[in-house]
């Protein structure tokens, strides 16, 4: 069973969102992810400063079996990136909610928080891709 | 017994899951002038027949003393290259999918990789492509994924590209949304900075740029590729890659090298056979490693800590990218890039500076001897060359190389053939199996020549 804190918010696609105290969002992949994706070697980081619209491709995870294009969640401009996975891809493994954090936005939207998953619901998801 | 297992049920079943009445619907894409017309075979004839028939046939092109190049050259080929390659191991080998069963075809391509990476001054080389002028259009596409500019959709093609590379190219990057821009040539044959810095707008993704360039004339590389970087443009240099024996290598063109280096393999050790099959090199920057078409074997360790090969950053590829690939094609000129790795490890770098210098030593000679003749003269002559000119002649070229067919003589390629305006040029080239006597003998042929059409058109 994948690791799926109660505290953050997810979509169906495997990204997980962080509400932060200063009301920006940090995203990531899940544990639930990263575990299908295998030994993660390289990912590819958005722009800063890029204007992104909830669902938008805003990167691309690639392990040494599959690559896969990472949404963003939530619609709004992205303030920094986690440009410490450029030499150390593998902390998306290891620490998928802490350091194998992909990028922050501040929201354009915030109301658009409420359509997204909660743990539960997200655990739903993932039991029935099995 | 048919080999193709599909019954003629099993085929109308597909057809109307498709909703299409015949197999020929499927192929409506395609416009009718590239059909082929249906092949007008004879009966079956006996195999010592069909062999005397097709003897015949190869003779046409048998004994002829070749001064063309344009892209293709007639270097010696050690008997050792094509006695190696011919065995089965290699000749049978298939895209090396499962390491596990091909470590030999993963080394001699990681052999390949290592010398033409070395040879072109670049980090990176894939595990070749179809011929030189796809692989430029796998360049330029690349440039543009690669380009910082992310709305950036033209490529800068300086004027001595070769016409044949910018038709493949423009085939195949017209249908995605790529616009080509051909950069004028200035007196000399060659581009001038003046000319590029004039065409650079925010639009541009890449300049490229060919050394020696098709009119055998050496572009000054380090001053283009400066001002090209300069102004946020990647550089794609083609390349000869006997030449780069004796030239600087794209990788230290200008202040930070060329970024993606393409050109066509034939030159070592591939055989001129009509116009193909040959090969195509792809190098980069390691930068863009993760933009590059192809196939890319890498060195590793297995469990034992044993050195071990296998294909590596798979996730560009179709095969696992899909839609999203670097490019639609997963796969390499296998059998002639192995060849071309037995040349470079036979010839060495000394033995291909050898063969450099030679090409260009009987250039020189072929030069001095053709301008003797009146009315003969060098088209460019304030650049430098490495085994190419263009003479102008006192009588339309193609005139010239149809006289001298007769004489077993294909005296280089007629530039009208390319451009129009330029009926007396002629692209001539000398490798090193053009001896001093050839020379003569050419000389001769064509003093005689031009008389006859000379006394032709003025009675």
């Amino acid at each position: 069973m994948s690791d799926i804190p109660a505290e953050l918010k997810y979509i169906a696609s495997h990204e997980w969102v962080r509400l932060e105290a200063d009301g920006t969002v940090t995203v990531g992949v899940t544990d639930h992810a990263q575990d299908a994706l295998g030994d993660v070697v390289y990912v590819e980081l958005p722009e800063i400063d890029v204007v992104l619209s909830a669902g938008d491709e805003a990167g691309v995870v690639e392990s040494v079996k599959a690559a896969s294009d990472i949404y963003t969640p939530l619609s709004g401009t992205v303030i920094a990136v986690n440009s410490t996975l450029e030499d150390a891809p593998e902390q998306v493994n290891s620490d998928p909610y802490g350091d194998g954090w992909f990028f922050k936005l501040r929201l354009a939207d915030a109301g658009e928080l409420e359509e997204l998953l909660d743990a539960d619901a997200y655990a739903e998801v993932c039991d029935a891709e099995g | 017994m048919p080999f193709i297992p599909h019954t003629e049920h099993d085929t109308a079943t597909m057809l109307e899951a498709l909703g299409a009445s015949s197999i020929d619907d499927l192929f409506d894409e395609i416009p009718e002038r590239f059909r082929a017309a249906p092949l007008a075979l004879p009966e079956g004839v006996s195999e010592m027949t069909m062999m005397m028939d097709f003897a015949a046939r190869a003779s046409r092109d048998d004994n002829v003393l070749c001064f063309a190049g344009a892209g293709a050259y007639d270097h010696h080929i050690p008997a050792a290259v094509w006695d190696l390659v011919s065995r089965g191991e290699f000749m049978t080998a298939y895209t090396p999918y499962q390491a596990e069963a091909s470590q030999g075809t993963l080394q001699t391509i990681y052999e390949y990789q290592s010398m033409i990476a070395k040879l072109t001054g670049m980090e990176v080389a894939n595990a070749s492509v179809y011929d030189g002028g796809s692989g430029l259009a796998e360049a330029a596409l690349m440039a543009v994924r690669a380009s910082s500019r992310k709305q950036a959709r033209t490529l800068l093609l300086a004027g001595g590209l070769n016409p044949r590379y910018r038709a493949a190219c423009e085939a195949i990057v017209q249908h995605q949304g790529l616009t080509l821009r051909d950069l004028p040539l200035a007196r000399d044959g060659t581009l001038s900075a003046e000319a590029l810095r004039a065409a650079l707008d925010d639009d541009c993704a890449a300049l490229v740029l060919a050394q020696p360039n098709f009119f055998g004339a050496l572009e000054a590389v380090h001053e283009l590729t400066d001002v090209a970087q300069e102004a946020g443009l990647l550089v794609i240099a083609v390349v000869n890659p006997i030449a780069l024996a004796v030239l600087t290598p794209p990788g230290e063109w200008g202040r930070a090298g060329a970024d993606i280096v393409v050109g066509d393999g034939q030159p070592l050790g591939i055989p001129m056979a009509s116009g193909g099959p040959y090969f195509g090199f792809l190098c980069a920057r390691q930068k863009l490693v993760r933009q590059m078409p192809g196939r890319i074997v890498g060195r590793t360790l297995d469990a034992d800590g044993k050195t071990g090969y296998a294909l590596t950053l798979q996730a560009r590829e179709q095969h696992i990218r899909r839609g999203k690939a670097t490019s639609n094609i997963c796969t390499n000129q296998g059998l002639l890039m192995t060849a071309g790795t037995i040349y470079m490890a036979l010839l060495g770098p000394e033995g291909l500076r050898r063969v450099a210098g030679h090409c260009h030593g009987q250039l020189k000679a072929l030069l001095a001897a053709l301008t003797s003749l009146p009315g003969v003269m060098l088209t460019y002559p304030a650049a430098a060359h490495f085994h190419e000119a263009v003479v102008t002649l006192p009588v339309p070229a193609k005139a010239v190389v149809e006289a001298l067919a007769a004489e077993r003589i294909l005296p280089g390629v007629a530039l009208s053939d390319y451009a129009p305006e330029r009926t007396h040029q002629l692209l001539v080239c000398a490798t090193e199996r053009r001896t001093d006597a050839d020379i003569e003998r050419f000389r001769a042929a064509l003093a005689r020549v031009l008389e006859s059409l000379t006394a032709e058109v003025t009675p």
